[in-house]
Formats: structure tokens, sequence, C-alpha cells
């Protein structure tokens, strides 16, 4: 077993070496350009992307012509919500989503705000669960967009696809679901979904970094987005600049790998979680962040209370974990997505996520179980709050020096 | 973040942890910081209350590798000295101690004011008047 332990799978992942080895030719042997015409080099290329686009749109049920090939999820989600904003402002300019979404659609989001649009940012329960009621009751004549993500980043809750699907299909408002922590890892369909668009990327799913793509829904109804990115017109006018043909070849076999793979994967992946999981589970005042039913397979999210969190990442520093609290930027604030589920600030700050994948091993977790509790015992020995709290003094009664 | 080899000693072999009667009277606790804002240190210093040498500091922490480190390292530089004299320790001497970045400062600042609620509440306890901090800090 090799430390550090890689378990920030929710960031990235490693490629397989089967994808690996699918991208190689085309970097020194089968270089051309897929939209070169007249030469076999172009051929070659261009047969090699289409067999790939069949690849990944077999994998959410989608048409290979359904496939808008992007830089990776954060381009498909700005094409998407940009896309959808200028394709269709004859229509409305009201767009629906929710406070625990990514970066990439709020952010876009914002960006739309200053140029008139109107957003409504959904609340989640305290389990990150959407409430679909407030989901309907938010749904405007002029809504022309709906987009809430699949599988969410942090915790890894899953929302209600399907029925958001269907409600959006009955109200005539598109749906975008950003699908990048969902697709490759849990089943995705596109057509039983009712999603309309749908962005997601190669490198959360064994593939490489740099390429991605957007669903655009052609039939039931026929989806346009306006391109954000003008040139030679590309992937039917919505996405121009020459494509990345290893990339593609190499998120092409990640999606076939995923499509064979996914429920062994998956079933196995859930066991090894839920074992980490329910051994941290075991140190006092550890709690679980977000929905434990409606969740990725390989994703846990756990708040250690009383241990501060970039004291406890630099006491777990052989394993490579995500932290709740965004401290190793100069800001300190907590995860804007844990705040969102109502949790204190100093649960926020306190928490790990561990995020499994397809290389990883069951010795890797008994290790990281060890570890972890260990680190945690050892910071709360040294912990103030834990003292207290051990003594059973409320800290909410304690006047506190903020600095 | 990269951690100088003095806080990462600190973090790993903390000095000074522990916990003393807070209700004696030759025992000053400072409790300062805020759970919100991811530190809160607690300083305690035993005084003889002939000499007036701190005897004994511990601390305890919450919060990052630096306000863990600052606060070990006070608890060391405490040890020995008279309260007079502790209450010249500067947080600039624990930021140039421990090679601490410029967004680590407020670790050293919260050390400092440890250090002087400690000694505050062991003035009170002596029932002589607290040590006004007109230090003016950032």
């Amino acid at each position: 077993m090799q430390l550090p332990i890689y378990l920030d799978n929710n960031a990235t992942t490693k490629v397989d070496p089967r994808v690996f080895e699918a991208m190689t030719p085309f970097f020194l042997n089968d270089f051309g350009n897929a939209a070169s015409r007249s030469h076999s080099f172009g051929w070659k290329a261009e047969e090699a992307v289409d067999y790939a686009r069949e690849q990944i749109a077999a994998l959410i049920g989608a048409n290979e012509k359904e496939i808008i090939f992007t830089s990776g999820a954060t381009e498909s989600n700005n094409l998407a919500i940009k896309g959808v904003f200028e394709m269709y402002a004859s229509k409305g300019k009201h767009i629906i989503t929710s406070v625990t979404e990514h970066k990439a659609v709020l952010d876009t989001c914002k960006h739309l705000e200053k140029l008139g649009a109107e957003i409504t940012y959904l609340p989640v329960a305290m389990d990150g669960m959407l409430d679909m009621k407030d989901l309907e009751n938010a749904i405007r004549p002029d809504t022309i967009l709906v987009s809430i993500m699949y599988g969410n980043n942090e915790m890894g809750v899953v929302q209600k696809i399907r029925e958001i699907g269907a409600l959006c299909k009955s109200k005539g408002v598109l749906f975008h679901s950003d699908a990048t922590q969902a697709v490759g890892k849990i089943p995705v369909d596109v057509i039983a979904d009712n999603i309309d668009l749908m962005s997601f990327t190669a490198h959360k799913m064994y593939g490489p970094k740099g390429i991605g793509a957007l669903f655009v829904r052609r039939k039931n109804p026929r989806v346009k987005v306006t391109a954000q990115m003008d040139g030679g017109g590309h992937e039917r006018g919505m996405r121009s600049g020459t494509l990345n043909v290893p990339g593609i070849v190499g998120f092409g076999k990640a999606c076939e790998l995923a499509r064979l793979e996914m429920a062994q994967d998956a079933e196995r992946l859930s066991k090894l979680r839920d074992k980490l999981e329910n051994a941290l589970l075991k140190l006092e005042e550890s709690y679980v962040n977000g929905n434990k039913e409606n969740r990725l397979p390989h994703t846990t999210n756990i708040s250690f209370k009383y241990v501060e969190g970039e004291g406890l990442m630099m006491a777990v520093k052989d394993i490579a974990v995500s932290s709740g609290s965004a401290c190793t930027s100069a800001s300190l604030e907590p995860s804007y997505v844990l705040k969102a589920l109502g949790l204190d600030d100093e649960l926020a700050h306190s928490s790990l996520r561990f995020g499994l994948s397809r290389f990883t091993t069951e010795e890797e977790i008994d290790y990281t179980i060890n570890y972890v509790t260990q680190a945690v015992n050892r910071l709360r020995d040294m912990s103030p709050l834990w003292e207290m709290f051990k003594d059973g003094v409320d800290l909410k009664s304690i006047e506190w020096s903020e600095h | 973040m990269a951690y100088s080899e003095k806080v990462i000693d600190h973090y790993n072999n903390p000095r000074n942890v522990g916990t003393l009667d807070k209700a004696a009277a030759n025992v000053g606790t400072g409790l300062v910081g805020a759970p919100e804002c991811g530190d809160v240190m607690r300083l305690q210093i035993q005084v003889d209350p002939i000499t007036g040498v701190i005897e004994d500091a511990k601390f305890k922490t919450f919060g990052c590798g630096s306000a863990i480190a600052s606060s070990s390292l006070a608890t060391e530089w405490l040890k020995g000295k008279t309260v007079d004299d502790a209450l010249t320790i500067d947080n600039m001497d624990i930021v140039e101690e421990l090679a601490l970045p410029p967004v680590k400062i407020h670790c050293s600042v919260l050390a400092e004011d440890a250090i002087k609620a400690a000694i505050n509440d062991y003035r009170i306890k002596q029932g002589l008047e607290p040590i006004e901090d007109t230090k003016k800090h950032y």
C-alpha cells in the first residue's frame, strides 16, 4: 500500500490504464484534425470521434448527435445556461436553480442576473434534498430553465431527478442537470429522466481532464443553445473549436468501461464506503452530512465536532481528502453547501469528504479508519471545546471574543 | 499551504497540553477566540505567589496548525518567567519564531491575547487591577 492514499475522487480520478492505452495512438500517429475532410488523417480522427460519441451516448441513453463536446463540465454548464438564456430570451428570463449547485452553475446564474435574468435559488432541506413543492411553486409562466444537479459534489446527495424532469416537462420548462458527479457512477438515462440538457466530464470517471460534454436533446423538444464561442461552427454550431481527439477517444473508452462495470463498481464501493462511514461514526459527535439513502455510492462527508477543519487536514496528511473549510485559500469561509444544510460554521469547518474510486482497496480503507480515528482523538485531547463539552458546558452560553 | 518546520514540530509534539485547576487562587486562565472563527485557545498559568514566577503553563487549542503551534510555543516561553516579564511577550516574536505567513498572523495575536487574559485572571484573583491592553494589532 502506498501513502498518501487518494480519497479525493470527487475532485478528479486517476485515468484508467485502459483509457490511457486507447488514447495513445491519437498523439503520435493518428493525430489528424477531425474536421479535415480531404485526407486520411482527418478521416481517421473523425471516425474515432464518431465512435467515441456513440460510446458516450450509449452510457446516458442519448443519440450520438445529441453529444456536444466541450472542455469540461464548467464549460458545459456555462454553455447550457447562458446558451438557453440567449436562445429563449423571447420566451422569458426566469431561471430556477438551487443553493447547493456547483459554482459553475451559481456564478453563471449570477452573471446572467447582471444581464437582466431573474434567478430563483431554491433552498434545500437539512439532508440536502430539494423539496418538489418548492420547485413547483417557483415555476412561473416566464420560466425558461430549471437547472438542478444530479449528484452533489460535496455530500454526494442525489436529487430526485426523474421527478424534477417529469415536472419540468409537464410545465413546458427546459431542464438542465449538472451530472458531473453522477454519470459513470450511477445509472443516468436522459430519456427516462426527461433531461433536456446535461453537463458531464471525463475526468470524474477515470477519463482524461480537459474533455467534457453537453447533452442537448434533439427530439421532444428539440433544444438549441446559442454558441458562447464563435468560430468554425463545430458541434452543430453550438461549440466551435478543433476537437480534442485523444481526449474524446479517452472519454469514449471511459464511458464504455463505466457502462460495463458501473454496477459492480458501485456495489463494491458502497460496501467500502459504508464500512468507512460506520467505523468513523463510532467516534462520538460525528455526523454524516446529507441524505444517506439518496446518495452516490462512492462518497461520504462526515463532520467531527469540536475539532477544527484545517488542523484536521494537517493531521490526516497520509490521506488525500477534501475539507469543508476552504482554508487552503486565504478566506476562512466554510463550505456554502454545508452551510446551506443549516450546519453551524464549526461543524461545516470540521468536515471531511471521502471519495472512493475503482482503484480504492479495502486495505486503504482499513488504514484510513484507524488513521482518521487517531487524528480526531488526538485533536480532541487538545481541544478546549471538547473538554467543555465533556464537562457539560453549553458552548452557546459562553460569550466568545470574536476576532 | 506549506508550514514551517517549527510549526510542524509543535503541531506533532505539542508542549504542555493540559488543564490546571482553574479554581485555584494561583492559577490564571485565559480563554480567547470563537468557535465560528475556527480558533479557540485556552491558556493557563500557575504562579508562585511569593516570587511571581510562572511555575507551570498549559494550553488547549481548537484551531489550525499555526494556532496550536502558537499556543504551544507560548507555554514554553511562559514557564520560568515572572508574570511581569510575561507581559512583554509580543505576538510578532511568535510570528518570527514560527515563521508564520501573513494569513496566520492572527494565530499569534490570539496567543498574545490568551497570555494577557490568563495574567489578568490571575491578577484579579490576587486582588490586583487588570492590565489594560492598549496595544493595537495590525
